[in-house]
């Protein structure tokens, strides 16, 4: 009966609140034991309501939620083995430090002796003990974290849930804290599941990155496949760290294809074994924005890149160890070059320059065709 | 209540508008609650001819009459015993009421309408609601005749009306709301996020009510049985007609006092359960931390 391993299997998970829009829309996942799984996406787009489902907080219209390979759709949270931490904290207001942290063992029918001596435990282990003592409302932002970390972890559970988790605490905690989860994670050894609207926040700790959009997956997989090959539009465009342009194949030659484009010779794009794309489709291509080179027009083209597009320098924000240089490269999209601050200062550019946005042919990705996106998954 | 600055940093000017502010509370208060009680207290001092003429002086014989009579201890223990009963019943029921408002019913609007229904018997007045128990209660009442006609009893029920537990039941009537409002009021404060972060937890229903509601209402509770307890203890009416004149209260008995004209008697008597329900007051005021609820 008790579940011992902390892997989790979503199968055809929908869940619906009023009957009939699906906020969570037939999910299915695996997530291996141990690992640390974040699900991104805006807020709405059914993250939160996922981790609650498994947390045993909501049931699931439709599917299955699989822990340590048994279902555990109808359980109670403390069956499945599982503790959430919730988005804010919640932690009682009218407890101790200490008394917080061990109320889940105070409720399990714990010994007072023991409990606390557990509780103190682990309060050592998140490093709190000269403020056992203290009411959470007399810690700071980061302690109370602490303190909800540690009272959701005092139970063992195989599966720690984050709703959230950083979202309350400043620039400069969140980054420090967001190393203190990854160590907890590591120390406890069991599987975390985080969630979070943060880029950066996912990719800098998720063994496995979850993106979602209304209800559905739209990409799940390591931290840098997701970062670097974006399946679509939407997941280049919400990682971030991609140009995405669009255009109509002009023409397809052997192992490339060239995508058509009103103010220049067209852009040379390399076709991928599974990628068909034939004379007239609709294409999204990306391009990562550390890829692109700009010259000076007239300049030579560095090696290896086909396509140059003119641009007119929108604005530039300096962001110490690259420039960020912004360009009207393509119309409606965003043109983004983040160039090396050396290189940049070696010949500053200034807003309303002309220069040739350039990047080597074998940088540039298609993408899949949204419509296709959708029926994949 | 404002805890910044100190008198000599304040300016003239603001010290005004200070005052400003609160001199239509003073202007109130003074003439119709500090006068009228500087009055008692003065005529508890007073001597008197027996015959309602106050003999103004300084004279302690009213207290000591007060503190040395047997019937005084009476009056207290029969006071203390109504206020008691009253508390527990409109605890117990004024609790659960707010705690199925709050954690039970999930539609908002629903809550609050039904909190409004529980205002409704205060749309008649007191009287009314106190008479309107005869037709129940009563030797001929429905409730008798309820019981009669299933053969539980064979003789009408005699205690249901005036009596002790007629005071109590109209007590409880009128005063339960003065539980529900302060305790829906703090437990309307909880963040549901707390009763889930319990059940994350592991905690049952029942230590859920022990551990977090309970603890997090005190002060809801606290300012309930402030309303409760120093509205029965100034209470003589509802003794009075429920009981049928067969119980007293410490006011219906100084009531008495001042129908036959014994001022200074019923006034010290009246300092007396002042000073009584301050000190209880107080009391309730040390536990708990009432000034979370009035000012947050």
């Amino acid at each position: 009966m008790a579940i011992e391993r902390g892997d989790i299997e979503l199968a055809g998970v929908c869940k619906s609140f009023d009957g009939v829009t699906n906020v969570v829309d037939g999910v299915n996942l695996k997530i291996a034991d141990g690992a640390y799984c974040c699900f991104i996406g805006p807020s709405g787009c059914g993250k939160t309501t996922i981790l609650r489902m498994i947390a045993g907080h909501e049931d699931p219209s439709a599917g299955e939620i699989v822990i340590g390979g048994q279902n555990v759709v109808g359980l109670a949270p403390v069956q499945r083995r599982t503790a959430m931490m919730f988005q804010s904290y919640a932690l009682f207001p009218h407890l101790t430090v200490r008394d917080n942290i061990a109320f889940a063992l105070r409720v399990r029918g714990m010994s007072r002796g023991d409990r606390l001596r557990a509780a103190d435990a682990m309060i050592e282990k998140v490093r709190l003990t000269s403020f056992a003592d203290r009411l959470p409302a007399q810690l700071s932002g980061g302690q109370q974290q602490r303190v909800a970390l540690a009272r959701a972890a005092i139970t063992e559970p195989r599966v720690l849930l984050l709703d959230e988790p950083l979202s309350a605490l400043d620039e400069q905690l969140r980054v420090q804290m967001r190393q203190e989860l990854r160590r907890m994670q590591r120390e406890l050894g069991i599987t975390f599941i985080h969630v979070t609207h943060t880029q950066l926040e996912a990719i800098a700790l998720a063994d496995l990155v979850v993106v979602m959009e209304h209800g559905k997956i739209k990409q799940a997989g390591a931290a840098r496949d997701v970062y670097a090959h974006p399946h679509d539009r939407y997941v280049a465009e919400f990682m971030g760290g991609q140009n995405v342009l669009s255009g109509r194949v002009e023409k397809v030659n052997g192992a490339s294809f060239t995508l058509a484009q009103a103010a220049s010779d067209g852009i040379e794009v390399p076709l991928q074994a599974r990628a068909k794309v034939s004379i007239g489709d609709q294409v999204d291509i990306a391009v990562r924005r550390d890829d692109i080179a700009l010259v000076r027009p007239g300049q030579a083209l560095p090696e290896g890149c086909a396509t140059s597009l003119p641009s007119r320098v929108l604005a530039i924000e300096y962001q110490g160890y690259f420039v960020k240089v912004m360009l009207d490269t393509v119309p409606d999209d965003e043109f983004v070059a983040y160039v090396p601050e050396r290189t940049f200062f070696a010949d500053p550019l200034t807003v309303g320059d002309v220069v040739m946005a350039t990047w080597a042919t074998c940088s540039a990705r298609p993408l899949a065709q949204r419509s296709v996106a959708q029926r994949e998954f | 209540m404002q805890p910044s600055a100190s008198p000599a940093q304040t300016s003239p000017r603001a010290n005004l508008a200070g005052w400003l502010y609160v001199s239509p509370l003073v202007l109130v208060l003074v003439p119709f609650f500090v006068a009228p009680i500087l009055v008692v207290l003065a005529a508890s001092f007073f001597a008197t001819d027996g015959f309602g003429g106050l003999t103004p002086g300084f004279t302690l014989a009213s207290y000591v009459e007060i503190l040395h009579s047997a019937l005084t201890l009476k009056l207290y223990l029969a006071t203390i015993k109504f206020t008691v009963l009253t508390w527990v019943f409109t605890l117990i029921i004024g609790f659960f009421v707010a705690y199925f408002l709050v954690f039970h019913v999930r539609n908002q609007l629903l809550a609050i309408g039904l909190f409004l229904l529980c205002t409704v018997p205060f749309w008649t007045s007191n009287i009314i609601r106190m008479i309107s128990w005869i037709p129940l209660l009563g030797k001929e009442g429905l409730i008798n005749q309820a019981l009669l006609a299933l053969g539980v009893i064979r003789q009408p029920l005699e205690v249901l009306l005036f009596s002790d537990l007629a005071v109590v039941i109209a007590y409880v009537h009128q005063l339960t709301i003065f539980m529900i409002v302060p305790i829906f009021n703090s437990m309307a404060r909880i963040d549901k996020k707390l009763i889930e972060a319990a059940i994350d937890a592991g905690a049952s229903r029942f230590d859920i009510m022990r551990l977090i509601v309970v603890p997090m209402s005190k002060s809801g509770i606290a300012l309930g049985t402030i309303f409760v307890v120093s509205i029965v203890m100034g209470d003589f009416f509802v003794v009075k007609v429920m009981s049928g004149g067969g119980s007293a209260s410490v006011v219906s008995a100084f009531y008495e006092d001042v129908g036959v004209l014994q001022y200074p008697n019923a006034a010290a008597s009246a300092v007396l359960l002042t000073l009584v329900l301050v000190a209880i007051v107080s009391l309730i005021l040390r536990t708990v931390d009432i000034r979370r609820e009035i000012t947050s």
